[in-house]
């Protein structure tokens, strides 16, 4: 059992340094980065989760469908990226500051 | 056997560091990819070989594509800006490997115990049979999701024909 | 046969999309008026179970989802008129129809699971097809909107998957009667209290309660004006308030620390987005803002824990989609006919829209809880559960932010509806039947439930029954 600590313990890991990327970050494109790193900490815990109860084949077929999930959120949000950007011209998020509140 | 487990898991932590604190974001996408190469292969080690080949093939190839993509079609930055905006990124960022040592050293020294043992399932059902038979309504699921992300790009990217003058 | 709700939108969408362009485009409409009204039917009907297609799931259909069914299909309705009006380019409108439908799929699959993973996955459909309804336009502003929603609601479907993920560690399944029994067996287990936690404060960002709310005001200001009925109507309500209720009752052990976190959460959405209402000049921000503050009193009325509680919170459940939708078809009137939500620019508009002037009053005076009205007797049931279970302060905050509702709302109508009608307005009219019809709709059902709740309460009682537990 103390394998699935240390197993934790990067996980938590990974949500800290997802957590602060996308708190830190000026550019759009670097918290999508941020929230897929997010997402790779998630699909780990969910696979040791697995690993430590023995449902291998559950927690396979979640991560399978969690995969899919995660790639149209990204390609979305990429899409709105790009239509952020043709109006701007640029992917600061200095510029994007009108809206607050 | 666990030393190779957490030798992996190190380097999936120091290449996850190296995705966010890198200066450019080319170097982003491919840490990315790097990130998700590691990750597979601990889903390998930890007995989820399908999961470690989608994780592989979409993640590592797809999801990267992508990303060069927009990075390519959107990247505005002339190597002096680059250079000028470094310095500043960097004060922002730089707190970030302190927080993760001190955060990983104390968790390492405090072990909690979970100790849950479930009772092992009757029959081993294969990840296959189990997700086509157990997990329809995901799968559903997965379909219309597709299709709406289809739908997003098509509605977001098109160029809108100009009608009349 | 439930499953059909989810299958029959999924085939639309195909078949609209394989071939015959031109003749889908005219019949796009009536088709989903068709699905939408078959909905609504199949809900008020006593049809349960029958008929299976080949797939075989898992899905439960209470009287819970009834209620939010009949929502689904009463605000999709209304978003189908109006967009069916405002949006003028076919080929926009087209899409707008496509998503419609892959966002009414969504929500039935969210109504209807029975396992906590495939509410995640639903939940995740109804999202993507709200960041692409919200950028509809392309315009700046909602595609800031898009975005700001978009981080936030990833960063609360990490936080749900972990919890899930943490759940399966206890239980060896996510089905819902696996973890309410893993749950039970294992209370006080600081990992469950943590699980547990993380999914509730999940729920709240996708539901917009405050201190989680900072994507709401922009996306429903932002939005096209179909969208953000659809939005504030039901997106919201069953993502979110549905989800947080189905989770409380039937899956977590609904001991005092979630009763708490729930009644203190829900105060303070109540308080401080009454607050902000008041100083709001824009129409639409406004709404946003009571929407807030109305799901705050959903939350507290399910916090509170006694089955007159939850009673009272899926009343005003039912209660704020209606009337919360109607608000937004006005403002949709409003904008259309005046071309502008800015509220310092408008006055005096009842005396040429008169039908929109007096929906709007009816649709005010049933939030703030006013009778004959059908908000009064939900509210009058939340703050009733509240004093009997002993949660007298949070009585008396509900009952004040209710006099605070009352205050913003009727300075939006002396702003927008009375008073002398600005020059520049002489040349509207009322907008069309196809923005009249829902709008009255809306208004003859706050009316009726008003005035026959009293009669009819003895019906709903196996509703109260149910969700006891």
């Amino acid at each position: 059992m103390h394998l699935i600590w240390i197993f934790c313990v990067y996980v938590i890991i990974l949500f800290v340094i997802g957590i602060y990327c996308i708190l830190a970050t000026l550019n759009l494109v670097r918290m999508l980065i941020g929230i897929e790193v997010l997402m790779k900490a998630v699909t780990l815990l969910i696979i040791v989760a697995g690993y430590a109860s023995g449902r291998t084949s559950l927690s396979q077929s979640l991560v399978i469908t969690l995969i899919v999930a995660e790639t149209v959120l990204i390609a979305v949000a990429m899409g709105i990226v790009l239509s952020i950007y043709r109006h701007t011209k640029s992917l600061e998020t200095g510029s994007l500051t009108r809206s607050k509140g | 056997m666990a030393v190779i487990d957490e030798l992996i898991l190190f380097m999936l932590a120091a290449s996850a560091l190296w995705t966010v604190m890198t200066r450019s974001l080319l170097r982003s996408a491919i840490g990315l990819a790097l990130t998700s190469v590691m990750l597979a292969i601990l889903m390998f080690r930890l007995n989820n070989p399908f999961a470690a080949v989608f994780e592989l093939s979409v993640c590592a190839g797809l999801i990267s594509a992508l990303f060069f993509c927009i990075i390519t079609i959107t990247e505005p930055m002339t190597p002096e800006k680059v250079r000028e905006e470094g310095g500043a990124r960097f004060e922002r960022f730089r707190y970030l490997p302190v927080i993760v040592l001190i955060v990983g050293i104390v968790l390492r020294i405090l072990t909690v115990k979970i100790d849950v043992k479930l009772p092992a399932l009757e029959e081993i059902v294969d990840v296959r049979h189990f997700l086509w038979g157990h997990r329809q309504l995901d799968l559903i699921g997965q379909i219309i999701i597709l299709l709406c992300g289809v739908f997003g790009i098509v509605i977001l990217l098109k160029e809108i024909r100009k009608k009349g003058g | 046969m439930f499953s059909l709700l989810i299958l029959i939108p999924l085939l639309s969408v195909i078949i609209l999309n394989l071939s015959f362009g031109r003749l889908m485009r005219k019949t796009a409409f009536s088709l989903c008026l068709a699905l939408f009204v078959v909905q609504i039917l199949l809900v008020l009907l006593p049809i349960s179970g029958g008929f299976e297609p080949i797939f075989k799931f898992n899905l439960i259909v209470d009287d819970l989802s009834r209620v939010v069914l009949f929502c689904i299909g009463i605000v999709l309705s209304s978003a189908l008129f109006v967009g069916e009006h405002l949006i003028k380019d076919d080929d926009q409108r087209f899409n707008f129809l496509n998503l419609l439908l892959i966002a009414l799929a969504g929500m039935n699959g969210v109504v209807m699971v029975k396992d906590v993973f495939s509410l995640y996955v639903f939940l995740e459909i109804t999202a993507v097809a709200s960041f692409v309804l919200i950028s509809l336009y392309r315009d700046r502003d909602a595609l800031e909107a898009a975005f700001k929603y978009f981080v936030l609601s990833a960063i609360a479907s990490v936080l749900m998957l972990s919890s899930i993920a943490i759940l399966l560690l206890f239980s060896g399944d996510t089905g819902f009667s696996a973890i309410n029994a893993a749950i039970i067996t294992s209370q006080h287990s600081r990992l469950i209290m943590l699980a547990m936690g993380l999914f509730i404060c999940g729920l709240f960002i996708k539901g917009g309660l405050m201190p989680f709310h900072g994507w709401l005001p922009d996306a429903y200001s932002a939005a096209p004006a179909p969208v953000s009925i659809l939005l504030a109507g039901i997106v919201t309500k069953t993502v979110g308030i549905y989800a947080l209720i189905r989770i409380v009752t039937l899956v977590f052990v609904f001991n005092d620390p979630i009763k708490y976190l729930l009644l203190f959460v829900g105060a303070i959405s109540i308080v401080l987005g009454a607050l902000a209402a008041l100083g709001q000049s824009d129409f639409k921000r406004m709404l946003a803002y009571s929407s807030i503050s109305q799901v705050g009193y959903i939350i507290i009325g399910l916090g509170c824990g006694t089955p007159l509680g939850i009673f009272g919170a899926i009343f005003h459940l039912l209660n704020h989609a209606v009337f919360k939708t109607l608000l937004f078809v006005n403002s949709a009137a409003v904008e259309k006919e005046t071309g502008t939500t800015d509220m310092d620019k408008m006055s005096g508009l009842a005396e040429k829209m008169p039908l929109t002037g007096i929906t709007s009053v009816l649709a005010v005076l049933s939030t703030a809880g006013i009778p004959p009205l059908s908000g009064f007797w939900s509210k009058l049931i939340i703050i009733m559960a509240l004093w009997i279970s002993g949660y007298r302060i949070f009585a008396v905050i509900a009952v004040t932010a209710s006099v605070i509702t009352l205050a913003y709302f009727l300075s939006l109508q002396r702003r927008v509806f009375w008073g002398k009608l600005g020059k520049e307005f002489n040349n509207i009219k009322e907008p069309g039947f196809m923005l009249a019809f829902p709008a009255l709709v809306l208004a003859f059902i706050i009316v009726a439930v008003g005035i026959l709740f009293p009669y009819l309460a003895h019906e709903f009682i196996n509703l109260k029954e149910l969700t006891g537990g």
